[in-house]
């Protein structure tokens, strides 16, 4: 690339046109192997080896629910906090009313803090791994299956995990879309 | 090719502008191109005058007095929007367009045709931005950097015309820095080497490539803004697994090299008046080239720390912090290598070195209030108060601003061939001076005991400050005015200039006639090295 001609410095220009794209994927990239802004990881694959569990400990877990732009849902943990072993697997679940007189699609997205947690909470189900339908009216229990590594580091004795729902109806989305859904549960 | 230009040189022999108003619309010439940006700079320079003189009449008093909170708020973006984009940037690519060629022995700039269309886009631009004034909802209120979601999801409106503008003006802003670097790299004058380049072009080439690479970058986030708000993607959205920091990091990639864009060139003009009225060669102009190259390369890593609340990990926060602090390695070079080049000079105080020296205290001062800024664990208490606009504005107002006016003080002599009043330009100086300093100092104090910015009321113990900094704005706002008149009396009526009006001038403008013929630089100019 010829600097001193306009071609070369044209070339540049779409370069870095398209770098600031580029930006996108990458900080999805750098969030997810830094565990940045608390952003949880997808569906746990892995297996929770003997091994591991011998260093199990005592933590304190916390669940919060925030509804964006104050929509008029009820959403709440059916349990606010617990105590568990680390390696231990849970089950919880988030109560969900759509007090809207029409159907709804609701996302929930998840933070945890501390971030550097994040990487350590394992989620085997999350009901924010996918969209959820709402009926007009219509009250839902929906499921959280987890467990935290043992392996996070000895400092963090108390984890947060955070839920924000988001009224996703009108996006024009099409929530049938595997890769956008997948994404969504990062 | 050189066939023609023989023909072209008989026919007419000083082959002057177009007559007629269209000779301004169909230009080529650099110095039409010139005179265009900066007039135009001028303009935008006294509209986004105007909206900060509404932002400090409602500021005057606690409460709310003459707008309501959401015009204020559309007054703040806007200031800041045309302040940036229309006074600053067009400043110093007219200061470019006239000078380079002069400068470096060109006969123009190397792409005259691209240069007209440049410049042709932003009265366009711009005419597209403030007619969002007066459409349904307003204009963009969401502050001049535009953070989603509140310029997508919240945003009136009227940002998609914003987005539009903003593209325009990249556009433009990107084929003005195109031309500059391939002039630099292709037009200089025989035996001018890059080291032997006046440091106003050094300056602006290193712009140039500041500018051709994080322009692109702005115009892909607003380009993602327009996705999000009329193609439902979730670039910026959370609920679409978007995340409206990547915004910031996106945002400040083009936007803390754009501050370094909007002071470089001023850099470079005060490195050209310093040297002629101090009547010294230029203190290191080695290390003055090496230090702007390291500034224009630092600012490309150092752009988190406009965002060190968004709730950063420690390392990040630290890398962010020592390389911001790193900067002030480089500028402290050239801070040093000016005041050594007036050590002991024989120096004279006309009105282009007024300018020049109250640029290297201020723009100090402003460079002080950044090292403080700068430190993350102090920025949180910082953020988002008025000590960051008393910042902002110290580096602006006395830094790019005062660079263009000096600038323009000390080259008006060569462009219009006559000499301006010598005590109007003083005056203006002066006024300008304390009316800067009234208006931006005390905004350091409400800053640090807390004041917040873009807010259209304030707590009763900020009023003395508030007063005392609007007075000191209409102060500076009308001794602008003294400007406009100096150089309308000039043109009109000043007397004739000598061709190098400064005693210890040196450099390839000053060697041609004045007045200035249309066409310099046919024959390029022999040029010694000393």
């Amino acid at each position: 690339m010829n600097l001193s001609t306009p071609k070369g410095l044209v070339l540049l220009v779409l370069f870095m046109f398209a770098f600031g794209f580029m930006l996108v994927p990458l900080y999805d990239v750098i969030c997810e192997v830094t565990g940045l802004n608390g952003k949880t990881a997808g569906q746990y694959e892995g297996e929770l080896t003997s091994e591991k569990s011998e260093k199990s400990r005592q933590i304190t877990m916390q669940f919060v629910v925030n509804k964006n732009a104050n929509l008029p849902w009820d959403f709440a943990p059916d349990v606010a906090q617990m105590t568990l072993a680390t390696g231990e697997r849970k089950q919880t679940t988030f109560g969900v009313t759509n007090t809207y007189d029409h159907a709804v699609i609701a996302q929930a997205v998840p933070s945890v803090s501390p971030f550097e947690a994040a990487e350590y909470l394992h989620k085997i189900e999350c009901f924010c791994f996918e969209q959820q339908p709402l009926e007009a009216g219509e009250h839902k229990d929906m499921p959280l299956v987890f467990f935290v590594d043992p392996d996070m580091p000895e400092h963090i004795t108390k984890l947060t995990l955070s839920y924000t729902l988001f009224d996703v109806t009108n996006s024009t989305q099409p929530a049938s879309d595997p890769h956008k859904v997948k994404k969504v549960g990062n | 090719m050189s066939e023609t230009l023989t023909i072209d040189d008989h026919d007419h022999h000083d082959h002057g502008p177009a007559k007629g108003l269209l000779r301004w619309v169909f230009t080529t010439n650099h110095k039409d191109i010139g005179t265009l940006y900066l007039v135009f700079s001028l303009i935008m320079f006294f509209i986004g005058g105007m909206m900060a003189f509404v932002i400090r009449a409602e500021l005057f008093q606690p409460g709310m007095q003459l707008v309501d909170p959401n015009f204020f708020n559309q007054m703040t973006t806007m200031h800041g929007l045309i302040m940036v984009f229309g006074a600053v940037m067009p400043g110093f690519v007219g200061l470019a367009n006239w000078q380079i060629p002069l400068m470096v022995g060109a006969p123009d700039m190397a792409l005259p045709r691209m240069n007209n269309w440049s410049f042709w886009i932003l009265p366009f631009a711009f005419a597209m931005l403030l007619s969002t004034l007066f459409m349904d909802g307003g204009a963009p209120n969401f502050g001049w950097t535009f953070y989603a979601p509140l310029s997508t999801t919240y945003a009136p409106p009227s940002v998609t015309f914003f987005i539009f503008a903003i593209h325009m003006m990249g556009i433009s802003s990107i084929m003005g820095a195109m031309n500059i670097i391939v002039t630099l790299f292709n037009m200089r004058a025989p035996g001018m080497g890059l080291m032997q380049m006046p440091m106003f072009a050094w300056s602006w080439l290193i712009t140039a490539f500041l500018l051709v690479a994080v322009m692109p970058v702005l115009a892909a986030v607003v380009t993602m803004m327009l996705m999000d708000i009329h193609f439902a993607t979730s670039f910026f959205s959370a609920a679409g697994g978007g995340d409206p920091v990547l915004f910031q990091h996106i945002f400040w990639f083009f936007g803390h090299p754009e501050v370094y864009i909007m002071i470089l060139p001023a850099f470079g003009v005060v490195s050209q008046i310093i040297p002629t009225f101090a009547r010294k060669k230029l203190f290191g102009y080695h290390s003055m080239v090496y230090a702007t190259i390291a500034i224009a390369l630092l600012s490309l890593i150092v752009w988190a720390h406009h965002m060190f609340t968004v709730g950063m990990p420690i390392a990040g926060q630290l890398f962010f912090m020592f390389s911001t602090l790193l900067i002030a390695v480089p500028t402290g070079v050239k801070v040093f290598n000016w005041v050594a080049t007036m050590f002991k000079g024989s120096m004279t105080f006309e009105t282009p070195m007024l300018f020049a020296v109250g640029f290297v205290i201020l723009f100090t001062v402003g460079g002080f209030s950044g090292i403080m800024l700068a430190i993350a664990p102090i920025d949180f208490q910082y953020q988002d108060t008025y000590f960051v606009v008393a910042h902002f504005h110290y580096v602006l107002v006395p830094g790019a601003v005062f660079g263009i006016v000096a600038g323009v003080y000390y080259w008006l002599p060569k462009w219009t061939g006559k000499m301006y009043d010598e005590s109007l330009g003083k005056l203006h100086f002066w006024l300008s001076f304390i009316g800067l300093n009234v208006t931006f100092f005390p905004m350091h104090f409400v800053g640090l005991a807390g004041m917040p910015r873009r807010i259209p009321d304030y707590a009763l113990q900020f009023t003395d400050f508030n007063m005392m900094a609007s007075l000191g704005a209409f102060l500076f706002g009308t001794s602008q005015l003294i400007f406009v008149y100096l150089i309308i009396k000039t043109v009109r009526s000043g007397k004739v200039a000598e061709a190098s009006p400064w005693e210890g001038a040196e450099g390839l403008e000053w060697t041609l006639p004045t007045p200035l013929p249309y066409h310099t630089f046919t024959t390029p100019p022999v040029f010694e090295s000393k």
